[in-house]
């Protein structure tokens, strides 16, 4: 059952919210704006009541499965539970209702507790220092590749390319490119980690930076990282660590440790601040002391007992955001981290290894899975052989939905194929992952003895399995007041 | 699968037929059913030069993107803007209504390389065990 | 504190189920020379601990609702209907994902197809995204955009356009090759014959922004038919809640309109998250970065939504995608559509009219000071700059000001060395017309 559009509840006249009644002298936009500067169109906003607005997106809130009402082992994204405390803390208003040019002087709580993050998140890493900044971490990739690029350029050395293995997120590649490096490829080994050889083929003095993600998406730790950062230090190649994956590393190693160079965290990951259907985010980037000069400004810095933001810097690469980056997301992670502290950190991720494990050897049997060897927080199974049957990753993660779990990461990493890339997380009960390993294995048996039942599932949501070729064919992206674009009326 | 005889292929799944002093180029059969649905077709501007491997086109279904690369290097000719419009007509007619450009070569040496039919079946016969 | 339910019994029981003795054998790959042997972070709290701690560090800030601030220069001071943090703290709304599973995410879609049409709507514009990270790396991916759509390598930006938006942008072009060239301003408007100038066929886009830095309304008709006459793109950088009298870029012929967003129903909170709304022409559909969301249908021909033309997407097209974006500000935008929802046309115009007339009338009695004058004789919305003469700086009006509990206009000089006796002052609808009395009041006390 799905639900109609909230322009299909608009009532001409009606109205949600009032302001309160002009208390100067109402003045109408022709009296002091030339005439071409006069909006002469009404934007087809709806117009509704409070109550419609209410009830309308608390009905369109339970056509989602989250976090709060389902298990979502989305593998890479880190779907653990998001505490009601930080949204308590980062809705007091004296962190949400700052303006980001008050001077520091007005703000000295929030530029502590800036600082304090920043303290905290290079003692977890092992790094000298970080921006806030990004927005995500993507943003912090860009961020991370601009430093690298500043690094060598200072040198005197204009390096083009950057190596990242094949089994990267997507973001390494889009982030190189978007920087103006030209991307190299890494093969992985047998084993889906770095191949030393492949890596020393590779080397050579055109190379700015080695890109990868440790553990990696297969959830392996890179047990030869020493030898790797060894390897690139010799030509000046940076180390640059995707932290996508830090959930596995909290205090059991430090990038810093390792040899890396800079690292973003992505703290709605990790550091459990909420996804919120696609965002916000946050990307901050920690780098050695040697790449703190390319850091973004401006940074926050102690003086005596005061906290202010300091402008100057001629190494930076500039600002990557508007403000200061995603400060309501800082302040939630901030609280998170100091709520666990390092008891509860180091239990976070001794819980997220053994849940992964547990799941995977719960599963031991129903799905190959193709790098077989203890995992870290994930582990990646693969349903090619279900192809005979005719059914896809993408398939089993449909029927998923039908027993109530949301879908793993399918068709990645793209090193295995039909890959289902499962990601439980510290957060999730023995119980829920018995629940889970019990409905997928019911899927498998379905995808072999009524394979129909898996590629026409999902029967039980809102709506049945979607026609995304008909929606890339025909781009339908907005509702057009004229006609009636959408497809069909809607129940309900 | 739906070899012609009288056609080139590449490695990358690509066929080149002679028209005149042309070659038209589309893909193959095998790349097509890869595809599934194919719901969006770039093809290259008339006039382009392009050399030879160098992405000329890009055919994208749901959750794939693909280039095609010309088989010889020239000059762009012709483009079908049929299936810019209507890209499912590489799915129902590859080597027909679903051709994509046309090529006038510069080095027409280079189209001796291409694989016959039965050279372009063996590698896919090979790539399938 | 933690959050993991499993108890040590449990663990023990699955590490049994793995088939390993201890935890540390499951990390085995970890190499025993990096294994971190403690962690220097400070020992958890309570939630009560924990409560304290933000209290008392929030308590050191002064929040806007306590004092009269006449800050805007970018970041915008508005009311929250109290609806919209009600809905988006729900559960579902804050704790899933970007919605790849679309049958078990239709809410968030449909939540965004409206956002889309809505923007679209509010920008005049033909498409939207799902959202970017803020309205200055929303001007950064626009400047890719133009350079990768007209292949040129030349991009000009208003020296009004904000400076963080600038450098924002300086600092997504590094390693582009592009060049940047400002167009300087007159009289507090971008100057035309010197966009004219600049104009050649290797310009790939035109940057401004409406209103202004300075608060004042650029000539964007004019300067967009400048653009395109040589072929270049024209792309306007907005404040949605202008746009209730102001013409929205659609109307001006803008190929790629952009914003900062977060003003539509979420506080400031010290400028982030943002939310970067992103809408351009039909033309330019598959060069826009970041998600979107279609409509379509189910296997019964019910309707549906889902992402769609993801090929544009790094999770497909890795380097060759058009942007690196993936987690974007789907909370930010979902307050924003809820918001827009509440308003409705009517409440947008009463809103952008309620700013217009406040700032006006602000404006005129600030004047009324002998050492006050409006800096350029444009018009303007609800932001406009004064000049303080007589030797009066704005730091010396801003620490008096602040004896009054009012925050004064934001000083020019840091942005731009040579207004050092000028300030921006904005006006919103969350000012009283006796507070605006009592700023004007406390403003007769300085001296210089």
């Amino acid at each position: 059952m799905t639900t109609p559009l909230i322009f299909e509840r608009s009532i001409p006249g009606r109205r949600g919210y009032r302001y309160a009644a002009s208390d100067v002298p109402p003045i109408a936009p022709v009296e002091v704006l030339p005439a071409e500067h006069v909006r002469t169109t009404t934007p087809a906003w709806p117009e509704v009541a409070e109550f419609d607005v209410v009830r309308h997106y608390t009905r369109l809130s339970q056509l989602n499965f989250s976090v709060d009402t389902h298990f979502y082992p989305l593998g890479s994204c880190t779907m653990k539970y998001n505490p009601k405390l930080n949204e308590r803390v980062a809705a007091m208003p004296g962190f949400a209702w700052l303006h980001p040019l008050q001077p520091a002087s007005q703000v000295q709580g929030m530029l502590e507790l800036l600082h304090g993050l920043e303290q905290m998140l290079c003692a977890i890493t092992g790094m000298q220092a970080f921006t806030l900044q990004p927005a995500a971490g993507a943003q912090g990739e860009l961020t991370g590749l601009k430093i690298i690029r500043a690094y060598h350029q200072r040198r005197g050395q204009r390096r083009s390319t950057i190596l990242i293995p094949d089994s990267a997120h997507g973001t390494n590649p889009a982030s190189a490119a978007l920087s103006g490096f030209s991307v190299v490829q890494l093969k992985s080994g047998p084993d889906g980690l770095i191949d030393l050889n492949e890596l020393k083929a590779r080397l050579n003095g055109e190379v700015a930076a080695l890109m990868l993600t440790n553990p990696n998406t297969l959830g392996l730790f890179e047990r030869q990282i020493k030898a790797i950062t060894a390897l690139a230090h010799e030509q000046d190649v940076l180390i640059y660590m995707d932290g996508a994956n830090m959930n596995a590393l909290l205090g059991i190693c430090r990038p810093g440790d390792m040899g890396v160079d800079l690292l973003q965290l992505n703290l709605h990951k990790t550091f459990s601040t909420p996804h919120g259907g696609g965002g916000p985010g946050a990307g901050p980037v920690g780098v050695t002391q040697a790449l703190e000069p390319f850091l973004p400004l401006p940074r926050v810095r102690k003086r005596g007992r005061q906290f202010a933001w300091h402008e100057q810097g001629k190494h930076s690469v500039g600002r990557v955001h508007g403000w200061f980056g995603n400060v309501g997301v800082l302040v939630r992670a901030y609280a998170y981290i100091r709520t666990l502290g390092r008891e509860g950190l180091v239990r976070a991720s001794e819980t997220a290894i053994i849940n992964a494990n547990y799941l995977k050897a719960r599963l031991r049997g129903v799905l190959p899975v193709p790098y077989d060897q203890h995992c870290m927080h994930e582990f990646v199974m693969t349903a090619k052989l279900l192809k005979a049957q005719g059914i896809t990753a993408w398939d089993v993660a449909k029927r998923l939905l039908d027993y109530g779990f949301y879908a793993p990461t399918v068709f990645f990493p793209l090193i295995v194929e039909d890959a289902l890339m499962i990601e439980p997380t510290e957060t999730e009960s023995k119980e829920t992952l018995d629940q889970f390993a019990e409905a997928l294995i019911r899927v498998v048996e379905e995808a072999r003895q009524q394979p129909d039942t898996v590629k026409r599932a999902p029967r039980r949501m809102p709506v049945e399995r979607l026609d995304e070729v008909k929606a890339a064919r025909e781009p339908n992206l907005r509702w057009r007041p004229a006609e009636a674009s959408c497809p069909t009326a809607p129940h309900g | 699968m739906d070899v012609p005889p009288a056609l080139f292929y590449t490695k990358t799944h690509e066929w080149a037929k002679r028209e005149g002093a042309e070659l038209v180029i589309g893909v193959t059969a095998h790349a097509q059913e890869e595809l599934r649905d194919i719901v969006f077709i770039e093809v290259p501007a008339v006039g382009r030069q392009v050399k030879q491997g160098e992405p000329a086109a890009v055919i994208e279904s749901v959750k794939a993107a693909f280039d095609i690369y010309a088989p010889v290097s020239g000059t762009i000719t012709r483009s079908n803007q049929a299936v810019a419009k209507a890209p499912q007509a590489v799915n129902q007619d590859c080597y027909g209504q679903g051709w994509l450009f046309a090529i006038a070569p510069s080095q027409p040496e280079e189209a001796s390389k291409l694989l016959s039919a039965e050279e372009y079946h063996k590698l896919i016969e090979q790539a399938a065990h | 504190m933690d959050y993991a339910p499993n108890t040590d019994q449990q663990l023990k029981d699955m590490l049994r189920t793995i088939g390993v003795g201890s935890f540390e054998e499951l990390i085995h790959a970890v190499p025993g020379d990096v294994h971190q042997r403690s962690l220097h972070v400070p020992h958890g709290l309570s939630e009560a601990q924990v409560l304290e701690l933000t209290e008392s560090l929030a308590a050191r800030n002064i929040a806007l609702p306590q004092v009269t601030s006449f800050l805007g220069a970018g970041q915008y001071h508005h009311l929250v209907p109290t609806a919209v943090d009600a809905l988006s703290s729900r559960g579902e709304w804050l704790t899933p994902y970007t919605p790849y599973q679309a049958e078990a995410s239709q809410g968030s879609l449909q939540a965004i197809y409206e956002f889309q049409t809505m923007v679209c709507e509010l920008l005049g514009m033909d498409v939207a995204n799902a959202s970017l990270y803020d309205g200055a790396s929303a001007v950064g991916e626009a400047a890719v955009v133009a350079l990768r759509a007209t292949g040129r390598n030349r991009l000009l930006v208003a020296e009004a356009l904000h400076p963080h938006a600038r450098q924002v942008l300086s600092t997504y072009l590094q390693g582009a090759g592009a060049i940047l060239q400002e167009i300087p301003t007159v009289n507090g408007l971008t100057d035309l014959e010197a966009l004219a100038k600049a104009l050649k066929d290797d310009v790939a886009g035109v940057f401004l922004q409406h209103p202004n830095v300075f608060g004042c309304l650029e000539p964007m008709a004019q300067a967009a038919d400048l653009a395109h006459r040589v072929g270049a793109l024209f792309a306007a950088s907005v404040y949605p809640i202008s746009l209730g009298v102001l013409q929205p870029p659609g109307a001006y012929g803008a190929d790629i309109a952009v914003a900062e967003g977060r003003c539509l129903g979420t506080p400031v909170a010290y400028g982030g998250p943002g939310l970067g709304l992103f809408a351009t022409t039909q033309a330019l559909l598959r060069r826009m970065p970041g998600r979107l969301a279609g409509c379509t249908v189910d296997q019964r021909g019910q309707r549906g939504y889902t992402l769609t033309l993801q090929t544009r997407e790094q999770h497909i097209r890795r380097e060759k995608a058009t942007s690196n974006i993936c987690t974007n500000e789907g909370l930010i935008a979902l307050r924003a559509t809820m918001f827009m929802s509440l308003l409705g046309p009517q409440g947008l115009r009463e809103l952008s009219e309620a700013n217009l007339s406040k700032a006006h009338y602000a404006a005129s009695h600030l004047q009324e000071l002998p050492w006050v004058r409006l800096a350029f004789d444009q018009p303007f919305f609800n932001e406009f700059t004064l000049r303080y003469e007589a030797g009066i700086t704005p730091e010396a009006v801003n620490r008096a000001l602040l004896k009054a509990g009012v925050l004064g206009g934001y000083g020019l000089k840091t942005w731009y060395p040579l207004l050092d006796q000028h300030a921006l002052w904005c006006v919103t609808e969350t000012l009283s017309r006796e507070r605006i009395d009592a700023a004007c009041e406390a403003l007769k006390k300085v001296r210089a």
